[in-house]
């Protein structure tokens, strides 16, 4: 007798066992090594009147006391992570609001006209937002997200090809990652210094932090953020490298493919569930950039009183207790670039992927 | 219907056909010595590229080290150095009397402790609710806490700050108790690490669970008996990054103290002047002593748990 055979038949059985003993409606089947439970037969009378489980199923069933366990975790999520959310989009269309006794004269929209410089506030325009925060931020992720994940790339491509010092070099391309933000920012503003190393070993002598202009500070930020932002990506991408079969790179050698035609036609599209992760975290990353301009510049500008490297989110810190209202516009506005940005690469990445 | 085909042969010009093989009058062994010249060229080449990339990684870090290491005029003047001519301890010794480095690092290595260990007993509690137990609504819920990993912190921030405004603790008035519990309550719950070790207690077979039923433990023993020990490396790897985070926090803690002496290490970094007492400037030298301070007992503890840091770092990307 064939398998299905056998089970139908013991099904059979135990299905009698159950017709005969009309109060039990739980059984074990021995030879499928089954827990065989009965159910209503009233909720779908197509439906069999028995079903037949697995072991798992009769493990526990504590209700009320595995919201014990979740207490403490659910209660602080909604304290610090639920009620801010719903929070902060109610704070962004109060005017005149004051945190500090929760007061506020009405509902509007002027925070969002405001920062985007569009109204007025007791007749002043607040332009610090469309000037700066903005511009900047796009800047640092248009030009920051393609460079370090193109660098990163080649780098864990080049590292995987490797043999010896791999693990080394590995650990070296890791160690930006476990460094304190501000302290390494702190570095670059010295190498980047009028009389720094940099200006000495290309004999030049650009002012770059302080007393600069706005797109020409914008050029150690960059360099910093890329190299502060590549030993993730690497990480990952070595992972995804390391997975790849081998087969395929027999087969490209067997059609003689050139190296770069392997890399972007077998790696890289191979490669393309860890590249499109990497891109969306690093989009959302470089949108909330701040610490790095804290960094270098100790302030939101590079000279005393301007705001010219202000970011997003240099603006909703500043502005957190002074403009509560402005703050939470800006947040919310953060919100809504990250959710199209991430919305749209996931639309791109169903045509582009290939799992 | 008839269909004519005409063909038209192209008119090429046979004088100009000249056929050849590559690899013509080559002998076998003549080929593979080519193709491992080849090989070792490129594989030479890689090195120098890597090479010269992992220097420009590090550089940072070794001009940190040895800036940290020079005097105020070497550092300012025209020709840079890139070794100290007169190797200056004395900078230590002056940010470890000005900057307030031990009442900083004390009262980061407090924060971390206390938020680490709370951040352990939730993830713990609620990824094995998550994990093992069975409730109405438990995916619900799960979505729910999935979810809040996509909206930005800084989203949170506002209202956090707030919340915490509103429960007395910032003020001018604020006590050390007070901007504790500031710095380290809104952060005693992680989100993702709850994902990270319901995945790891998902992977833990039921059969072991049976078993201990069987034998009349209960869920809360058995949960500290057999999964936590089962899930030790992802707990060692939350403790650290967790330890690593407090360490490199700056925004929350700058918002909700009042005092200096309640900041933390990169507040008080970014915070203290190290001013040079006869120029009135900022010396470098002082500062890079102080971020080498900073950086120092990070390496340390990458140097001691790189394992655990680079898997529970990586982790977050083997999931997509």
């Amino acid at each position: 007798m064939d398998n299905t055979a056998t089970q139908k038949a013991s099904v059979t059985a135990v299905n009698d066992f159950f017709m005969e003993r009309p109060d039990y409606n739980e059984g074990y089947d021995e030879q499928t090594n089954t827990v065989i439970r009965l159910c209503s037969p009233k909720k779908d009378k197509k439906q069999k009147a028995y079903k037949v489980t697995g072991i798992d199923d009769v493990a526990s069933k504590n209700n009320w006391k595995a919201w014990l366990y979740l207490a403490p975790a659910l209660i602080l999520v909604v304290i610090f992570l639920i009620y801010p959310l719903v929070n902060t989009i109610f704070i962004s269309f109060l005017s005149d609001y004051s945190y500090v006794d929760g007061t506020y004269s009405g509902f509007t929209f002027n925070n969002f006209g405001m920062i985007l410089g569009l109204t007025t506030y007791n007749g002043v325009y607040e332009t610090n937002f469309v000037q700066y925060a903005i511009p900047n931020t796009f800047f640092i992720v248009f030009v920051t997200v393609p460079l370090s994940t193109l660098i990163a790339l080649l780098i864990s491509v080049a590292l995987n090809s490797i043999k010896w010092f791999q693990k080394f070099l590995q650990t070296v391309f890791f160690l930006p990652y476990v460094t304190n933000t501000i302290a390494v920012g702190m570095v670059f503003s010295v190498l980047f210094d009028q009389s720094g190393v940099i200006n000495y070993i290309f004999n030049i002598d650009t002012i770059w932090i302080y007393g600069s202009t706005q797109w020409v500070a914008m050029v150690p930020l960059c360099i910093y953020i890329v190299w502060s932002s590549l030993p993730f990506k690497i990480l990952i991408f070595l992972s995804g490298l390391q997975g790849i079969d081998k087969q395929y790179y027999q087969a490209a050698r067997v059609d003689a493919a050139s190296r770069s035609k392997i890399l972007w036609r077998v790696t890289v599209p191979l490669m393309s569930p860890q590249i499109l992760y990497i891109i969306i975290t690093s989009f959302i990353g470089a949108f909330k950039e701040y610490t790095a301009v804290v960094g270098l510049f100790n302030g939101p500008g590079t000279m005393n009183g301007e705001h010219n490297m202000y970011t997003i989110v240099y603006y909703i810190y500043e502005n957190l207790s002074k403009q509560t209202s402005f703050a939470a516009a800006a947040a919310v506005f953060l919100f809504l670039i990250i959710l199209v940005f991430t919305f749209v690469q996931l639309g791109v990445s169903k045509k582009r992927v290939y799992y | 219907m008839e269909n004519t085909i005409t063909y038209k042969s192209p008119k090429i010009d046979t004088s100009k056909i000249v056929l050849s093989i590559n690899d013509a009058g080559k002998t076998v062994e003549s080929i593979q010595r080519k193709e491992k010249i080849g090989h070792i060229a490129s594989t030479v080449l890689t090195y120098i590229i890597i090479g010269f990339l992992a220097l420009l990684v590090i550089f940072p870090f070794y001009w940190m080290i040895i800036t940290s290491l020079k005097n105020n005029t070497e550092i300012i003047q025209d020709q840079q150095t890139f070794f100290p001519s007169i190797v200056m301890w004395t900078n230590y010794v002056y940010v470890f009397n000005s900057f307030k480095f031990t009442t900083f690092l004390t009262n980061t290595v407090v924060v971390a402790f206390f938020s680490t260990l709370g951040t352990l007993i939730t993830t713990i509690l609620a990824a094995y609710a998550f994990a093992r137990l069975e409730f109405k609504g438990r995916d619900a819920v799960f979505m729910i806490f999935l979810m809040t990993m996509m909206i930005p912190g800084e989203m949170m921030v506002i209202s956090n700050y707030i919340t915490v405004a509103s429960f007395g603790w910032i003020g001018t008035k604020q006590t050390y108790t007070q901007a504790y519990l500031a710095m380290i309550v809104p952060f005693v719950v992680s989100v993702f690490y709850i994902y990270l070790l319901r995945q790891n207690f998902k992977q833990i077979p039921n059969e072991l669970y049976l078993a201990a039923k069987v034998d009349g433990k209960s869920d809360w023993s058995f949960l500290w008996k057999v999964m936590v020990p089962l899930a030790a490396p992802t707990l060692i790897s939350i403790t650290i990054l967790k330890f690593m985070g407090t360490w490199n926090s700056y925004v929350w803690p700058n918002l909700v103290t009042s005092n200096e002496s309640y900041r933390l290490i990169s507040n008080g970094l970014r915070g203290s002047a190290f001013t040079d007492s006869d120029t009135g400037r900022t010396s470098y030298g002082y500062q890079m002593a102080g971020t080498v301070l900073v950086t120092v007992p990070l390496f340390l503890l990458f140097v001691i748990f790189r394992k655990y840091i680079m898997r529970g770092v990586g982790r977050a990307g083997i999931k997509g």
